[in-house]
């Protein structure tokens, strides 16, 4: 159909600015539903959740069933240590993984190792959860927060090292050529160029995938398992934030439900924060250099 | 001025150079013996033999696609990068086998700059200028100091950047940046220095600087660059390399291959018949 005969004919045009509008205004919809549910979750849990709100939530322990008062401080705690051994585990692997695909493999491994990764992406986590209770919980006899960790670990490694694949793969290869012909051998071309140049993509990569563990409750259930009671320990099991919001939830009182909500917004509070810095390191990534 | 120059010297026949000055000042800097490159199946490059004398400027002309940068990035041993990139034959370095080398030492011996100018994006001015060093674990302040300005002087960007050493190296222009890669090159002390086309993606005037840098740096260095620009070529070089189809059609003075070549085909493609 040429530019004249729509020129012509003006109901063909008409037909065609209603199928315009039409569509824009379902486009318009979609975009509604996708924010719809979040925004509603966001002022829901704020709603529910500021009011049971106080100081002692973030610094006393979890008082028996009867007791009013308490909060959530080893949930708080629990939740930093798992998410930092999950972190340990996670971040190095997830990185060097990314890095080994991207600069080292053959194309051949490389595509097995990211297939492998897509669907260790794609596991759901209460199987990861299983997993760790194959090999850490049933050795050792007992849930530990290091079997918890070790599963936050598991699930953060597919994000990580994607994010870090696709930032490497995005750094111009005249860098690496700049360097290598400046006689700086290979290993110290892929640390201080290469990585550093993709550095911003990477952390981005890195806190959304802790992100994504803090909130994890269904590998945590028969890994770390829950504790009320005050525990650093690595090697005992450990409460954590989502499973006390879980553990609390379906309890029969109103006190802890008012806690689990509490607890459900610092929760979304945390993972909100965590976005925005992701946000801002992006933001700067792109008006910046690459 | 070129012309003149290299009229009043002469040095470039080969036959009398050996016996007038047999060791120090005319040895080669780089030889090839058979020089072939391949891609998969495929001869970018197919034996080239040649050789190019110590502080000279060779230039390498050629249509595209016809082996050029292939040549330049086999004296450095970039093709190491390219899992499919397979190389025969010999190099020679200073009259050395390329292969008595590891690739990081033949790198440091042997430099490049690149087409468009790739200053390290997370690094300064500063930085860039003092890389090669610092990422080889060479970190005394006061002497990098001194190195950075040397370098910066003798790439001629010196009086634009000294007051913002510190600033991000991709504020600057495109020449300087170009101008910057060049120093960052030379502050390792190469002795030879690869350039593939450097002023292709640049204006005019940033142009005529790095051609000015170009003929003062014979001195110094031993240079080869690819130029798709044949009046660049004409303007700075001392001898020509035609390459056409991976095969090396001519090698000789430029004043000859531009006046009176040998080969019709390198005359046909100097006057711009096809290409």
């Amino acid at each position: 159909m040429t530019t004249s005969s729509i020129l012509k004919n003006p109901s063909n045009l008409r037909r065609r600015k209603i199928t315009n509008s039409v569509m824009l205004m379902l486009c318009i919809l979609a975009a509604i539903i996708t924010i719809l549910p979040l925004l509603y979750i966001f002022f829901y849990t704020t709603q529910s959740g500021v009011s049971s709100l106080n100081i002692d939530f973030f610094t006393q322990l979890p008082k028996p069933v009867g007791e009013e008062g308490g909060g959530m401080a080893n949930a708080i705690a629990g939740s930093a240590i798992l998410i930092g051994i999950g972190a340990m585990i996670g971040i190095p692997v997830g990185i060097l993984s990314g890095i080994y695909i991207s600069e080292y493999s053959k194309s051949f491994i490389s595509t097995i190792v990211k297939f492998i990764t897509d669907v260790l992406s794609g596991v759901p986590s209460i199987i990861v959860g299983i997993f760790a209770y194959g090999i850490i919980v049933i050795p050792m006899q007992r849930f530990s927060a290091l079997a918890g960790g070790f599963a936050l670990g598991i699930l953060m490694i597919p994000t990580i090292t994607k994010i870090t694949e696709e930032m490497l793969k995005l750094v111009p290869q005249s860098l690496r050529e700049a360097s290598l012909a400046l006689g700086v051998s290979r290993w110290k071309t892929t640390l201080k160029i290469v990585l550093k140049t993709a550095s911003s993509g990477i952390v981005t990569g890195v806190l959304l995938a802790i992100a994504r563990a803090a909130g994890e409750t269904a590998p945590l259930l028969f890994t770390s398992f829950g504790n009320s009671f005050w525990q650093t320990s690595i090697d005992e099991p450990m409460a954590a934030l989502p499973l006390q919001i879980f553990a609390y939830a379906i309890s029969p009182y109103d006190d802890w439900h008012r806690q689990a909500w509490a607890g459900a917004f610092v929760l979304i509070f945390l993972v909100f924060v965590v976005n925005l810095i992701v946000r801002i390191v992006t933001r700067n990534k792109f008006s910046g250099n690459l | 001025m070129m012309d003149i120059e290299i009229l009043k010297e002469g040095v470039f026949d080969e036959a009398d150079d050996s016996e007038k000055n047999p060791e120090k000042e005319y040895k080669n800097a780089v030889s090839t013996k058979d020089l072939s490159v391949y891609f998969n199946k495929r001869a970018a490059i197919d034996k080239i033999s040649l050789k190019i004398k110590k502080n000279t400027v060779t230039a390498i002309i050629g249509p595209s696609g016809c082996g050029k940068s292939t040549f330049l990035r086999s004296l450095n041993l970039m093709h190491d990068l390219v899992p499919k990139a397979r190389v025969f034959g010999e190099i020679f370095i200073h009259n050395e086998d390329i292969n008595n080398f590891n690739a990081v030492d033949i790198r440091k011996k042997v430099g490049m700059v690149f087409q468009k100018p790739n200053p390290f994006p997370t690094m300064s001015i500063y930085d860039n200028v003092v890389a090669g060093l610092k990422l080889n674990g060479y970190h005394k302040k006061s002497e990098l100091d001194e190195i950075a300005e040397k370098n910066l002087k003798y790439s001629g960007l010196w009086e634009e950047v000294k007051d913002r050493l510190k600033t991000p190296a991709v504020s600057l222009s495109g020449g300087q940046q170009q101008r910057l890669c060049i120093a960052r090159t030379i502050a390792v002390k190469p002795e030879i220095i690869l350039m593939d086309e450097p002023s292709s993606a640049l204006d005019p005037i940033s142009t005529s600087k790095i051609e000015e840098l170009i003929y003062h740096f014979r001195e110094y260095y031993t240079i080869i660059i690819v130029t798709h620009n044949m009046q660049q070529a004409a303007r700075v070089s001392d001898q020509t390399a035609f390459l056409y189809l991976g095969k090396l059609i001519e090698f000789s003075k430029t004043r000859r291959m531009f006046t009176n070549p040998k080969e019709k085909l390198t005359e046909e493609y100097v006057t711009g018949k096809f290409g």
